[in-house]
């Protein structure tokens, strides 16, 4: 029965980074979109530091939600179209796990670069370094739910990649995630206590991880029998 | 010697978009049995293999196991279920090995692994990835499942669609000795098998009784 429960995590962990890993050119596009409107931000607002520290916070936020939103619709489209999302569903074991470890996969190779990545474009912001850790450990965090969230998007506008379905769907979900993500950067900059809204973003990712997947595991057997 | 019957199915039928999809199926497997699913194309092959494995649920009848109504074995009867559809499930960015070692139970060996490719012809190709193989390569490696598989009980939907004679031949003879070692098989196929005896079974497009 233990073998019931756990079966299958670490599997499809390793299976979708290989995958992740041969496909470099594919998942490397949300994160070049990151980078690219990015540098954009400054040419098009002003190249003033107190302006662009200003809206810092909210903007590295919304690329962050729009580069993970970009890659999460391929998480089960592929495997649908080549047969092993049916294999998945016949597994004896429950569906949890599995579904687990590819979001754990997709957060590994999405939403960890996001978070290495985003010092740079703090430093291009003239963000205070007093808020670079606050920064990096809220990314961390928020990237992992807008994972866990967005897979159940995902989920249920298959068999079609979900497109603007999908961002329709989620991104009402995602404003929790937005709103104190970026809530604990500006507390860092102005120097007021930001381990509040962080453990909010702790808790969205505590209740996350225990619903999404129930929620995936439904959206998946309706996916198929549509 | 009374042989042992894996799997029972009893006026089986489903219904789509409020259209029924076929006649009532009745069936029974046996250990050692094999069972050619014919019928015209769109009679309903692919869902009813799709049935019998829980990816959609019937509209009425039964499904049996050993004995116990699908829903109250469903682990025991799927651990020992082997599907491959129409879609194998072979990931084109992973090479034949990957492929095969991600689809074989936890712990096959790794020698069992390369002997199961080597066997349906695929030494040579072991470390390219499945994008850069042929069709009928692709489906070899897929079938190549049947070798490391522990399953008795095998569901093949067009096992042999773009397999050369060659690759037929081998296919067959999987099929012949799993019977041999008691194992059953439900496969759907157009064309008949020279090596295996097979029972047929045919899916009639559903007629209303007035």
């Amino acid at each position: 029965m233990a073998n019931n429960l756990s079966g299958g995590f670490k599997a499809y962990l390793f299976r979708d980074l290989l995958l992740g890993i041969r496909d470099r050119g594919d998942l490397s596009k949300p994160l070049m979109f990151f980078l690219l409107v990015a540098v954009m931000v400054p040419l098009a607002i002003a190249p003033e530091a107190s302006k662009l520290s200003a809206i810092a916070p909210g903007l590295i936020w919304i690329l962050a939600l729009l580069a993970t939103l970009l890659s999460i619709e391929r998480l089960f489209s592929e495997d649908y179209a080549d047969g092993s999302l049916e294999q998945l569903l016949i597994s004896p074991n429950m569906l949890m796990m599995p579904i687990l470890g590819k979001i754990t996969a997709h957060w590994l190779v999405i939403g960890l670069p996001l978070t290495l990545l985003s010092p740079v474009i703090a430093i291009w912001f003239s963000l205070p370094t007093s808020a670079m850790v606050p920064m990096m450990l809220s990314l961390a965090l928020g990237t992992a739910v807008l994972s866990l969230v967005g897979a159940v998007g995902a989920a249920l506008t298959l068999p079609r990649q979900g497109g603007v379905l999908l961002a329709l769907l989620v991104m009402p979900l995602y404003m929790p995630v937005l709103i104190f993500g970026s809530a604990t950067i500006q507390s860092a900059v102005d120097g007021l206590n930001w381990l509040a809204p962080l453990a909010m973003l702790a808790a969205f990712l505590a209740v996350a991880t225990v619903l999404c997947p129930l929620a995936i595991s439904a959206g998946l057997r309706i996916a198929k029998n549509g | 010697m009374t042989t042992h019957t894996f799997l029972n199915v009893k006026s089986l039928a489903f219904e789509r978009n409020d259209a029924v999809l076929f006649q009532p199926v009745d069936f029974a497997l046996k250990a050692g049995e094999a069972l050619q699913l014919v019928g015209v194309n769109g009679s309903g092959k692919t869902t009813l293999f799709q049935l019998l494995t829980g990816i959609y649920s019937p509209s009425s009848g039964s499904i049996s196991y050993c004995g116990q109504l699908f829903n109250d074995c469903r682990y025991e009867y799927l651990s020992d279920v082997l599907y491959i559809g129409h879609q194998s499930g072979v990931k084109a960015a992973l090479t034949a090995e990957e492929n095969l070692c991600w689809m074989s139970p936890k712990n096959t060996s790794s020698e069992k692994i390369s002997a199961a490719l080597e066997a349906l012809g695929l030494g040579e190709y072991v470390q390219i990835p499945c994008a850069n193989l042929s069709a009928g390569q692709k489906r070899r490696v897929a079938l190549a499942r049947l070798m490391t598989s522990q399953a008795k009980i095998w569901f093949l939907d067009e096992p042999l669609t773009s397999l050369d004679k060659q690759g037929v031949e081998l296919i067959e003879h999987c099929m012949s000795q799993h019977l041999d070692q008691g194992g059953t098989i439900l496969f759907s196929s157009h064309q008949d098998l020279a090596q295996v005896k097979t029972r047929n079974y045919r899916l009639e497009p559903f007629v209303e009784v007035a």
